[in-house]
Protein backbone atom coordinates (compact mmCIF):
# COMPACT_ATOMS: atom_id res chain seq x y z
CA UNK A 1 0.00 0.00 0.00
CA UNK A 2 1.04 3.33 -0.36
CA UNK A 3 -0.09 6.80 0.41
CA UNK A 4 -1.81 8.88 -1.75
CA UNK A 5 0.60 12.26 -3.46
CA UNK A 6 3.36 10.21 -1.73
CA UNK A 7 6.55 9.47 -4.07
CA UNK A 8 6.34 5.89 -3.05
CA UNK A 9 2.60 6.36 -5.39
CA UNK A 10 4.13 8.32 -8.02
CA UNK A 11 6.73 5.22 -8.60
CA UNK A 12 4.10 2.61 -8.27
CA UNK A 13 1.98 4.20 -10.44
CA UNK A 14 4.97 4.79 -13.06
CA UNK A 15 5.63 0.89 -12.64
CA UNK A 16 2.27 0.22 -13.79
CA UNK A 17 1.90 2.51 -16.39
CA UNK A 18 5.12 1.03 -17.73
CA UNK A 19 4.21 -2.24 -17.72
CA UNK A 20 0.67 -1.64 -19.75
CA UNK A 21 0.91 -3.17 -23.32
CA UNK A 22 -2.03 -1.00 -23.67
CA UNK A 23 -1.13 2.26 -22.87
CA UNK A 24 2.02 1.90 -24.39
CA UNK A 25 0.23 0.76 -27.70
CA UNK A 26 -2.48 4.10 -27.51
CA UNK A 27 0.42 6.49 -26.58
CA UNK A 28 3.18 5.04 -29.01
CA UNK A 29 3.34 8.90 -30.54
CA UNK A 30 2.37 10.77 -27.68
CA UNK A 31 5.01 13.21 -26.34
CA UNK A 32 4.06 15.56 -22.93
CA UNK A 33 4.22 15.98 -19.68
CA UNK A 34 1.94 17.23 -17.17
CA UNK A 35 1.02 18.73 -13.59
CA UNK A 36 -1.58 17.00 -12.00
CA UNK A 37 -2.33 19.34 -9.45
CA UNK A 38 -4.58 18.47 -6.29
CA UNK A 39 -6.35 21.55 -5.21
CA UNK A 40 -6.75 22.21 -1.32
CA UNK A 41 -9.43 20.59 0.22
CA UNK A 42 -10.62 17.88 2.56
CA UNK A 43 -7.46 15.83 4.17
CA UNK A 44 -4.86 17.91 1.78
CA UNK A 45 -4.25 21.34 3.06
CA UNK A 46 -1.44 22.84 0.55
CA UNK A 47 -1.88 22.51 -3.46
CA UNK A 48 -0.38 19.36 -4.05
CA UNK A 49 1.70 18.84 -7.63
CA UNK A 50 2.29 15.88 -9.29
CA UNK A 51 4.92 16.00 -11.88
CA UNK A 52 4.74 13.04 -15.13
CA UNK A 53 6.59 12.87 -18.10
CA UNK A 54 4.89 10.60 -20.86
CA UNK A 55 6.84 10.07 -23.56
CA UNK A 56 6.26 7.02 -26.82
CA UNK A 57 3.93 5.06 -24.55
CA UNK A 58 6.05 5.37 -21.57
CA UNK A 59 6.37 7.03 -18.49
CA UNK A 60 9.68 8.75 -18.26
CA UNK A 61 9.27 10.25 -14.98
CA UNK A 62 6.73 11.02 -12.06
CA UNK A 63 7.22 13.01 -8.91
CA UNK A 64 5.74 15.05 -6.49
CA UNK A 65 6.87 18.51 -6.90
CA UNK A 66 7.11 21.03 -3.99
CA UNK A 67 8.21 23.68 -6.01
CA UNK A 68 5.92 24.18 -8.97
CA UNK A 69 8.54 26.13 -11.17
CA UNK A 70 10.44 23.27 -10.97
CA UNK A 71 9.03 22.10 -14.31
CA UNK A 72 7.19 23.63 -17.10
CA UNK A 73 4.55 20.99 -18.55
CA UNK A 74 2.61 21.23 -21.60
CA UNK A 75 -0.55 20.31 -19.50
CA UNK A 76 -1.93 21.01 -16.17
CA UNK A 77 -4.44 19.17 -14.83
CA UNK A 78 -6.39 20.27 -11.36
CA UNK A 79 -9.33 18.95 -9.54
CA UNK A 80 -9.98 18.70 -5.54
CA UNK A 81 -8.50 15.52 -3.73
CA UNK A 82 -12.26 14.24 -3.75
CA UNK A 83 -12.96 14.45 -7.58
CA UNK A 84 -9.40 13.27 -8.14
CA UNK A 85 -10.44 10.08 -5.85
CA UNK A 86 -13.34 8.93 -7.87
CA UNK A 87 -11.36 9.28 -10.89
CA UNK A 88 -8.94 7.31 -10.20
CA UNK A 89 -11.24 4.39 -8.77
CA UNK A 90 -13.70 4.76 -12.05
CA UNK A 91 -16.38 6.25 -10.01
CA UNK A 92 -16.00 9.51 -12.38
CA UNK A 93 -15.66 9.63 -16.12
CA UNK A 94 -12.66 12.06 -16.40
CA UNK A 95 -13.96 13.88 -19.66
CA UNK A 96 -17.34 14.24 -17.83
CA UNK A 97 -15.33 15.77 -14.92
CA UNK A 98 -14.24 18.19 -17.67
CA UNK A 99 -17.25 18.72 -19.24
CA UNK A 100 -18.95 19.81 -15.56
CA UNK A 101 -15.95 21.47 -14.88
CA UNK A 102 -15.32 19.44 -11.72
CA UNK A 103 -11.49 19.37 -13.73
CA UNK A 104 -9.88 21.68 -14.99
CA UNK A 105 -6.93 21.54 -18.11
CA UNK A 106 -4.64 23.68 -19.51
CA UNK A 107 -3.27 22.78 -22.39
CA UNK A 108 -4.29 21.37 -26.07
CA UNK A 109 -7.01 20.45 -26.30
CA UNK A 110 -6.75 19.14 -29.93
CA UNK A 111 -3.74 17.34 -29.07
CA UNK A 112 -5.43 15.08 -25.93
CA UNK A 113 -8.62 14.57 -27.84
CA UNK A 114 -6.43 12.96 -30.41
CA UNK A 115 -5.09 9.89 -27.33
CA UNK A 116 -8.59 9.36 -25.85
CA UNK A 117 -7.70 5.98 -25.86
CA UNK A 118 -4.54 6.46 -23.99
CA UNK A 119 -5.80 8.44 -21.10
CA UNK A 120 -8.49 5.89 -20.39
CA UNK A 121 -5.64 3.56 -20.18
CA UNK A 122 -3.87 5.94 -17.72
CA UNK A 123 -6.78 5.73 -15.54
CA UNK A 124 -6.84 2.29 -15.85
CA UNK A 125 -3.11 2.03 -14.74
CA UNK A 126 -4.17 4.24 -11.42
CA UNK A 127 -6.92 1.53 -10.36
CA UNK A 128 -4.07 -0.90 -10.44
CA UNK A 129 -1.65 0.92 -7.39
CA UNK A 130 -2.94 -0.26 -4.05
CA UNK A 131 -3.74 2.73 -2.83
CA UNK A 132 -4.06 4.12 0.49
CA UNK A 133 -6.30 7.00 0.60
CA UNK A 134 -5.61 10.00 2.49
CA UNK A 135 -9.92 10.42 4.34
CA UNK B 1 -22.49 15.70 -10.88
CA UNK B 2 -23.91 15.37 -14.19
CA UNK B 3 -26.82 17.56 -16.32
CA UNK B 4 -29.71 17.34 -19.01
CA UNK B 5 -29.80 20.15 -21.12
CA UNK B 6 -31.94 21.25 -23.86
CA UNK B 7 -33.42 24.71 -25.66
CA UNK B 8 -36.90 25.67 -25.71
CA UNK B 9 -38.58 23.29 -28.44
CA UNK B 10 -41.06 25.48 -30.37
CA UNK B 11 -42.47 22.70 -32.68
CA UNK B 12 -45.54 22.16 -34.85
CA UNK B 13 -47.04 24.00 -37.60
CA UNK B 14 -46.12 27.12 -37.73
CA UNK B 15 -43.84 26.86 -35.34
CA UNK B 16 -41.71 30.06 -37.11
CA UNK B 17 -44.01 32.16 -35.99
CA UNK B 18 -42.22 32.55 -32.72
CA UNK B 19 -40.01 34.72 -34.36
CA UNK B 20 -42.46 37.60 -34.01
CA UNK B 21 -42.36 37.04 -30.21
CA UNK B 22 -38.31 37.51 -29.95
CA UNK B 23 -36.70 40.86 -29.20
CA UNK B 24 -33.62 41.79 -30.86
CA UNK B 25 -32.26 44.46 -33.44
CA UNK B 26 -30.00 42.32 -35.70
CA UNK B 27 -29.55 38.17 -36.43
CA UNK B 28 -26.80 36.87 -37.96
CA UNK B 29 -28.26 33.69 -40.32
CA UNK B 30 -25.74 30.87 -40.96
CA UNK B 31 -26.88 28.75 -43.63
CA UNK B 32 -25.47 27.24 -47.20
CA UNK B 33 -25.93 28.50 -50.54
CA UNK B 34 -28.51 25.84 -51.26
CA UNK B 35 -31.11 26.45 -48.42
CA UNK B 36 -30.78 29.80 -50.07
CA UNK B 37 -31.74 29.35 -53.63
CA UNK B 38 -33.88 26.60 -51.71
CA UNK B 39 -35.88 29.91 -50.43
CA UNK B 40 -35.50 28.37 -46.78
CA UNK B 41 -33.89 31.56 -45.45
CA UNK B 42 -37.22 33.25 -46.53
CA UNK B 43 -39.54 32.46 -44.28
CA UNK B 44 -37.28 33.56 -41.27
CA UNK B 45 -36.01 37.12 -42.69
CA UNK B 46 -39.72 38.18 -43.71
CA UNK B 47 -40.85 37.11 -40.16
CA UNK B 48 -37.25 39.19 -39.03
CA UNK B 49 -38.43 42.13 -41.51
CA UNK B 50 -41.89 42.18 -39.86
CA UNK B 51 -40.47 42.74 -36.78
CA UNK B 52 -37.80 45.20 -37.84
CA UNK B 53 -34.92 43.12 -37.13
CA UNK B 54 -32.14 43.72 -39.17
CA UNK B 55 -30.56 41.17 -40.45
CA UNK B 56 -27.10 39.53 -42.34
CA UNK B 57 -26.44 36.31 -44.09
CA UNK B 58 -23.62 33.95 -44.12
CA UNK B 59 -24.02 31.63 -46.38
CA UNK B 60 -20.62 29.53 -47.24
CA UNK B 61 -21.11 26.52 -44.63
CA UNK B 62 -20.00 23.84 -46.98
CA UNK B 63 -20.62 19.70 -45.90
CA UNK B 64 -18.55 19.10 -43.12
CA UNK B 65 -17.88 22.65 -42.66
CA UNK B 66 -13.54 23.28 -42.47
CA UNK B 67 -12.13 25.69 -39.58
CA UNK B 68 -11.41 28.04 -42.65
CA UNK B 69 -15.14 28.05 -42.92
CA UNK B 70 -15.44 29.05 -39.43
CA UNK B 71 -12.95 31.41 -39.39
CA UNK B 72 -14.54 33.30 -41.99
CA UNK B 73 -17.81 33.59 -40.35
CA UNK B 74 -16.26 34.52 -36.76
CA UNK B 75 -14.77 37.51 -38.77
CA UNK B 76 -18.20 38.70 -40.52
CA UNK B 77 -20.18 37.80 -37.28
CA UNK B 78 -17.52 40.09 -35.73
CA UNK B 79 -18.14 42.61 -37.78
CA UNK B 80 -21.89 42.71 -37.59
CA UNK B 81 -22.01 42.07 -34.09
CA UNK B 82 -25.49 40.61 -34.06
CA UNK B 83 -27.55 40.02 -30.44
CA UNK B 84 -29.29 36.46 -32.47
CA UNK B 85 -27.46 34.23 -34.02
CA UNK B 86 -29.52 31.98 -36.05
CA UNK B 87 -28.62 28.32 -37.98
CA UNK B 88 -30.72 27.36 -40.45
CA UNK B 89 -29.91 24.30 -42.07
CA UNK B 90 -28.94 20.58 -41.42
CA UNK B 91 -26.31 19.15 -38.70
CA UNK B 92 -23.06 21.66 -40.76
CA UNK B 93 -24.77 24.61 -40.66
CA UNK B 94 -26.50 24.65 -37.20
CA UNK B 95 -23.09 23.66 -35.85
CA UNK B 96 -20.88 26.28 -37.63
CA UNK B 97 -23.18 28.92 -36.22
CA UNK B 98 -22.57 27.38 -32.71
CA UNK B 99 -18.89 27.50 -33.55
CA UNK B 100 -19.66 31.36 -34.80
CA UNK B 101 -21.75 32.38 -31.48
CA UNK B 102 -18.77 31.28 -29.95
CA UNK B 103 -16.05 33.26 -31.86
CA UNK B 104 -18.50 36.76 -31.33
CA UNK B 105 -17.68 36.35 -27.69
CA UNK B 106 -13.90 35.14 -28.25
CA UNK B 107 -13.06 36.39 -31.67
CA UNK B 108 -9.44 35.83 -30.71
CA UNK B 109 -9.54 31.78 -30.26
CA UNK B 110 -8.84 29.16 -33.18
CA UNK B 111 -12.02 27.33 -34.17
CA UNK B 112 -10.28 23.73 -33.07
CA UNK B 113 -9.83 25.68 -29.47
CA UNK B 114 -13.89 26.13 -29.44
CA UNK B 115 -13.76 23.40 -26.63
CA UNK B 116 -15.27 22.73 -22.66
CA UNK B 117 -11.96 24.38 -21.48
CA UNK B 118 -12.82 27.98 -22.57
CA UNK B 119 -15.48 30.57 -21.05
CA UNK B 120 -17.06 32.26 -23.71
CA UNK B 121 -20.28 33.86 -21.95
CA UNK B 122 -21.24 34.38 -25.13
CA UNK B 123 -24.99 35.60 -24.38
CA UNK B 124 -24.05 38.61 -23.15
CA UNK B 125 -23.94 39.39 -26.22
CA UNK B 126 -26.46 37.23 -28.46
CA UNK B 127 -28.45 34.41 -28.12
CA UNK B 128 -28.29 31.19 -30.04
CA UNK B 129 -31.43 29.92 -32.26
CA UNK B 130 -31.22 27.13 -34.57
CA UNK B 131 -34.09 26.18 -37.44
CA UNK B 132 -33.12 22.75 -38.48
CA UNK B 133 -33.87 21.42 -42.39
CA UNK B 134 -33.19 18.06 -42.04
CA UNK B 135 -34.22 15.59 -39.44
CA UNK B 136 -30.94 14.03 -38.58
CA UNK B 137 -27.88 15.36 -36.27
CA UNK B 138 -30.56 16.86 -33.84
CA UNK B 139 -27.57 19.26 -33.74
CA UNK B 140 -30.64 21.89 -32.57
CA UNK B 141 -30.81 20.26 -29.71
CA UNK B 142 -26.93 19.25 -28.47
CA UNK B 143 -24.31 20.67 -27.77
CA UNK B 144 -21.63 19.05 -29.86
CA UNK B 145 -20.01 20.82 -32.98
CA UNK B 146 -18.31 18.72 -35.48
CA UNK B 147 -15.75 20.40 -37.87
CA UNK B 148 -13.00 19.30 -40.08
CA UNK B 149 -9.48 19.58 -39.95
CA UNK B 150 -8.99 19.61 -44.09
CA UNK B 151 -5.30 19.62 -43.56
CA UNK B 152 -5.18 15.75 -42.30
CA UNK B 153 -8.60 15.18 -43.17
CA UNK B 154 -9.96 14.59 -39.36
CA UNK B 155 -13.04 15.12 -37.45
CA UNK B 156 -13.01 17.28 -34.69
CA UNK B 157 -15.63 17.14 -31.85
CA UNK B 158 -15.68 20.03 -30.13
CA UNK B 159 -18.69 22.25 -28.30
CA UNK B 160 -18.96 22.78 -24.57
CA UNK B 161 -22.73 22.64 -22.94
CA UNK B 162 -22.50 26.70 -23.27
CA UNK B 163 -23.32 26.35 -26.62
CA UNK B 164 -26.87 24.52 -26.19
CA UNK B 165 -29.04 26.62 -28.08
CA UNK B 166 -31.58 28.61 -26.82
CA UNK B 167 -34.29 28.08 -29.07
CA UNK B 168 -34.79 24.99 -31.58
CA UNK B 169 -37.51 25.94 -34.03
CA UNK B 170 -39.07 22.28 -35.16
CA UNK B 171 -41.44 23.88 -38.27
CA UNK B 172 -42.39 21.26 -41.07
CA UNK B 173 -42.20 23.78 -43.92
CA UNK B 174 -38.72 23.24 -43.58
CA UNK B 175 -38.16 19.91 -43.93
CA UNK B 176 -40.89 19.44 -46.70
CA UNK B 177 -38.77 19.61 -49.39
CA UNK B 178 -36.15 17.08 -48.32
CA UNK B 179 -34.94 14.99 -51.05
CA UNK B 180 -34.93 11.68 -50.28
CA UNK B 181 -31.60 10.61 -50.20
CA UNK B 182 -31.13 13.19 -47.43
CA UNK B 183 -34.12 12.17 -45.41
CA UNK B 184 -32.29 8.49 -45.81
CA UNK B 185 -29.43 9.66 -44.46
CA UNK B 186 -30.46 12.12 -42.06
CA UNK B 187 -33.00 9.54 -40.66
CA UNK B 188 -30.24 6.76 -40.25
CA UNK B 189 -28.70 9.02 -37.90
CA UNK B 190 -31.79 9.83 -35.99
CA UNK B 191 -31.87 5.88 -34.74
CA UNK B 192 -28.26 5.74 -33.92
CA UNK B 193 -27.96 8.13 -31.66
CA UNK B 194 -31.09 7.20 -30.13
CA UNK B 195 -30.21 3.70 -29.57
CA UNK B 196 -25.94 4.29 -28.87
CA UNK B 197 -27.63 7.09 -26.17
CA UNK B 198 -29.81 4.67 -24.65
CA UNK B 199 -27.37 1.90 -24.19
CA UNK B 200 -23.87 4.65 -23.77
CA UNK B 201 -22.29 4.11 -20.24
CA UNK B 202 -22.97 7.77 -20.15
CA UNK B 203 -26.81 6.98 -19.94
CA UNK B 204 -29.27 7.62 -17.22
CA UNK B 205 -32.75 7.16 -17.08
CA UNK B 206 -32.82 10.84 -17.80
CA UNK B 207 -31.61 10.61 -21.41
CA UNK B 208 -33.72 6.59 -21.99
CA UNK B 209 -36.72 8.25 -22.73
CA UNK B 210 -36.13 10.55 -25.71
CA UNK B 211 -33.65 7.98 -26.77
CA UNK B 212 -36.96 5.44 -27.21
CA UNK B 213 -39.15 7.38 -28.67
CA UNK B 214 -36.69 8.68 -31.14
CA UNK B 215 -35.88 4.99 -31.99
CA UNK B 216 -39.93 3.93 -32.50
CA UNK B 217 -40.51 7.46 -34.38
CA UNK B 218 -37.71 6.43 -36.70
CA UNK B 219 -38.92 2.77 -37.47
CA UNK B 220 -42.22 4.09 -37.91
CA UNK B 221 -42.40 7.08 -39.89
CA UNK B 222 -38.57 7.11 -41.75
CA UNK B 223 -39.94 4.91 -44.74
CA UNK B 224 -42.82 7.35 -45.02
CA UNK B 225 -41.10 10.27 -45.18
CA UNK B 226 -39.00 8.44 -47.79
CA UNK B 227 -41.15 7.66 -49.96
CA UNK B 228 -43.53 10.43 -49.47
CA UNK B 229 -41.91 13.38 -48.85
CA UNK B 230 -45.41 15.03 -48.57
CA UNK B 231 -46.77 13.17 -45.86
CA UNK B 232 -46.74 15.66 -43.56
CA UNK B 233 -47.39 13.65 -40.02
CA UNK B 234 -44.02 11.64 -40.95
CA UNK B 235 -42.29 14.29 -41.56
CA UNK B 236 -43.30 15.60 -38.11
CA UNK B 237 -42.60 13.08 -36.76
CA UNK B 238 -39.42 12.42 -38.11
CA UNK B 239 -38.37 16.24 -37.10
CA UNK B 240 -39.42 15.40 -33.67
CA UNK B 241 -37.76 11.94 -33.88
CA UNK B 242 -34.25 13.60 -34.59
CA UNK B 243 -34.42 16.25 -31.86
CA UNK B 244 -35.33 13.54 -29.07
CA UNK B 245 -31.85 11.80 -30.98
CA UNK B 246 -29.95 14.30 -30.21
CA UNK B 247 -31.47 15.05 -26.62
CA UNK B 248 -30.74 11.02 -25.72
CA UNK B 249 -27.25 11.30 -27.51
CA UNK B 250 -26.01 14.32 -26.82
CA UNK B 251 -26.95 14.20 -22.67
CA UNK B 252 -25.81 11.21 -22.51
CA UNK B 253 -23.16 10.12 -25.67
CA UNK B 254 -23.04 8.32 -28.39
CA UNK B 255 -21.37 4.87 -29.40
CA UNK B 256 -19.14 2.66 -31.22
CA UNK B 257 -21.11 2.82 -34.64
CA UNK B 258 -20.60 6.78 -34.06
CA UNK B 259 -17.06 6.16 -33.38
CA UNK B 260 -16.05 3.83 -36.50
CA UNK B 261 -18.43 5.78 -38.97
CA UNK B 262 -16.78 9.33 -38.06
CA UNK B 263 -13.70 7.80 -38.80
CA UNK B 264 -14.78 6.09 -42.32
CA UNK B 265 -16.62 9.72 -43.06
CA UNK B 266 -13.29 11.29 -41.96
CA UNK B 267 -11.20 9.64 -44.85
CA UNK B 268 -14.09 8.85 -47.06
CA UNK B 269 -16.58 11.79 -46.95
CA UNK B 270 -19.52 9.88 -46.97
CA UNK B 271 -22.47 11.76 -45.00
CA UNK B 272 -22.11 11.26 -41.34
CA UNK B 273 -26.06 9.85 -41.47
CA UNK B 274 -25.31 7.29 -44.23
CA UNK B 275 -21.58 6.09 -42.13
CA UNK B 276 -23.01 5.66 -38.53
CA UNK B 277 -26.15 3.99 -39.93
CA UNK B 278 -24.30 1.88 -42.06
CA UNK B 279 -21.93 0.91 -38.96
CA UNK B 280 -25.31 0.43 -36.11
CA UNK B 281 -25.90 -2.99 -36.42
CA UNK B 282 -22.68 -4.10 -37.23
CA UNK B 283 -21.23 -2.47 -33.59
CA UNK B 284 -24.80 -3.90 -32.23
CA UNK B 285 -24.21 -7.35 -32.58
CA UNK B 286 -20.37 -6.75 -31.02
CA UNK B 287 -21.87 -5.15 -28.38
CA UNK B 288 -24.81 -8.40 -28.19
CA UNK B 289 -21.57 -10.79 -28.18
CA UNK B 290 -20.01 -9.08 -25.42
CA UNK B 291 -22.82 -7.98 -22.86
CA UNK B 292 -25.51 -9.51 -21.43
CA UNK B 293 -26.71 -6.00 -19.86
CA UNK B 294 -26.63 -4.34 -23.39
CA UNK B 295 -28.59 -7.24 -24.58
CA UNK B 296 -31.16 -6.50 -22.10
CA UNK B 297 -31.03 -3.07 -23.07
CA UNK B 298 -31.55 -3.59 -26.71
CA UNK B 299 -34.28 -6.19 -25.84
CA UNK B 300 -36.38 -3.01 -24.23
CA UNK B 301 -35.98 -0.85 -27.02
CA UNK B 302 -37.31 -3.76 -29.38
CA UNK B 303 -40.49 -4.53 -26.80
CA UNK B 304 -41.01 -0.83 -26.60
CA UNK B 305 -40.77 -0.86 -30.54
CA UNK B 306 -43.23 -3.60 -31.10
CA UNK B 307 -39.90 -5.56 -32.72
CA UNK B 308 -40.75 -8.67 -31.31
CA UNK B 309 -41.23 -10.27 -28.03
CA UNK B 310 -39.30 -13.49 -26.65
CA UNK B 311 -35.56 -13.84 -25.19
CA UNK B 312 -33.31 -10.94 -24.44
CA UNK B 313 -31.18 -12.17 -27.15
CA UNK B 314 -33.76 -12.94 -29.58
CA UNK B 315 -35.17 -9.19 -29.26
CA UNK B 316 -31.83 -7.73 -29.54
CA UNK B 317 -30.95 -10.03 -32.68
CA UNK B 318 -34.43 -9.06 -34.42
CA UNK B 319 -33.71 -5.33 -33.30
CA UNK B 320 -30.67 -5.53 -35.61
CA UNK B 321 -32.57 -7.33 -38.20
CA UNK B 322 -35.12 -4.60 -38.37
CA UNK B 323 -32.34 -1.64 -38.32
CA UNK B 324 -31.25 -3.65 -41.76
CA UNK B 325 -34.38 -4.10 -43.41
CA UNK B 326 -35.11 -0.23 -42.35
CA UNK B 327 -31.83 0.37 -44.04
CA UNK B 328 -32.83 -1.77 -47.32
CA UNK B 329 -36.20 -0.03 -47.56
CA UNK B 330 -35.12 3.61 -47.92
CA UNK B 331 -31.86 2.44 -49.88
CA UNK B 332 -29.30 3.07 -47.90
CA UNK B 333 -26.00 0.99 -48.22
CA UNK B 334 -25.55 -1.97 -45.88
CA UNK B 335 -21.52 -2.64 -46.10
CA UNK B 336 -18.96 -0.42 -47.05
CA UNK B 337 -18.92 -1.90 -50.12
CA UNK B 338 -22.05 -0.84 -51.11
CA UNK B 339 -21.05 2.57 -50.22
CA UNK B 340 -18.64 2.53 -53.39
CA UNK B 341 -15.60 2.66 -51.62
CA UNK B 342 -12.41 0.75 -53.40
CA UNK B 343 -11.35 -2.50 -51.78
CA UNK B 344 -7.80 -1.47 -51.84
CA UNK B 345 -8.04 1.61 -50.62
CA UNK B 346 -9.91 1.01 -48.03
CA UNK B 347 -7.73 -1.89 -46.71
CA UNK B 348 -4.79 0.83 -46.89
CA UNK B 349 -6.49 3.02 -44.48
CA UNK B 350 -7.46 0.76 -42.00
CA UNK B 351 -5.02 1.26 -39.80
CA UNK B 352 -5.76 5.02 -39.96
CA UNK B 353 -9.60 3.94 -39.48
CA UNK B 354 -8.48 2.15 -36.10
CA UNK B 355 -6.15 5.21 -35.00
CA UNK B 356 -9.25 7.80 -35.85
CA UNK B 357 -11.95 5.41 -33.92
CA UNK B 358 -10.06 4.14 -31.16
CA UNK B 359 -9.79 7.94 -30.15
CA UNK B 360 -12.98 9.06 -30.22
CA UNK B 361 -14.49 9.73 -26.99
CA UNK B 362 -17.50 8.20 -28.51
CA UNK B 363 -16.10 4.81 -28.56
CA UNK B 364 -14.89 4.93 -25.35
CA UNK B 365 -18.41 5.44 -23.37
CA UNK B 366 -20.10 1.97 -25.66
CA UNK B 367 -20.70 -0.58 -23.33
CA UNK B 368 -18.08 -2.80 -24.87
CA UNK B 369 -14.98 -1.10 -25.63
CA UNK B 370 -12.75 -2.59 -28.43
CA UNK B 371 -9.01 -2.87 -28.95
CA UNK B 372 -7.00 -2.12 -32.00
CA UNK B 373 -7.61 -5.53 -33.58
CA UNK B 374 -11.03 -6.59 -32.59
CA UNK B 375 -11.82 -2.84 -34.42
CA UNK B 376 -9.72 -4.72 -37.66
CA UNK B 377 -12.09 -7.02 -37.61
CA UNK B 378 -15.16 -4.97 -37.20
CA UNK B 379 -13.57 -2.45 -39.89
CA UNK B 380 -13.60 -5.89 -42.21
CA UNK B 381 -16.25 -7.26 -42.01
CA UNK B 382 -18.38 -4.13 -42.34
CA UNK B 383 -16.74 -3.53 -45.62
CA UNK B 384 -17.91 -7.39 -46.62
CA UNK B 385 -21.36 -7.26 -44.83
CA UNK B 386 -20.79 -9.56 -42.69
CA UNK B 387 -22.26 -10.45 -39.59
CA UNK B 388 -19.83 -9.91 -36.21
CA UNK B 389 -19.40 -13.05 -34.41
CA UNK B 390 -17.03 -12.34 -31.88
FE1 LIG C 1 -24.83 11.63 -35.45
Amino acid sequence: MAKYLSQEWCDLYKAEINKSAAYEESAKTWEGDFYFITEPGGPVKEKAYMYIDLYHGKCRACEIVTDPNKYNPAFTLAATYAIWKQIATKKLDSTKALITKQSKLTGDMAKIMRYTKAANELTNCTMLVPTEWLD
Amino acid sequence: MWNFACPLIVYGDNALDYLAQVKGKKAFLVTDKNIVKLGLTKPVTDQLDAKNIKWQIFDEVEPEPSLETIKKGGIAVGKYQPDWVIGIGGGSCMDAAKAIILLLARPELEPEALSVLEEFNFREKARLMEIPTTSGTGSEASWAIVLTDTKDNRKLGLGTPEVMPDVAILDPVMVMGMPPQITADSGMDVICQAIEGYISTWGTSMTAGPGLIATRLTLDYLPRAYKNGNDLEARKEMMYAATMGGMCGSNSMFGLGHGTGHALGGIFHVPHGRTVGLFLPYTMEYMINGSEETTAKFAEIARYCRVTSGSDKECAKLLVAKIRALAKEIRQPLSVKDCGIDKAKYEKEIPSLIDRALNEVMTMTAPRVPGAEDLGKIFNYAYAGKSIDF
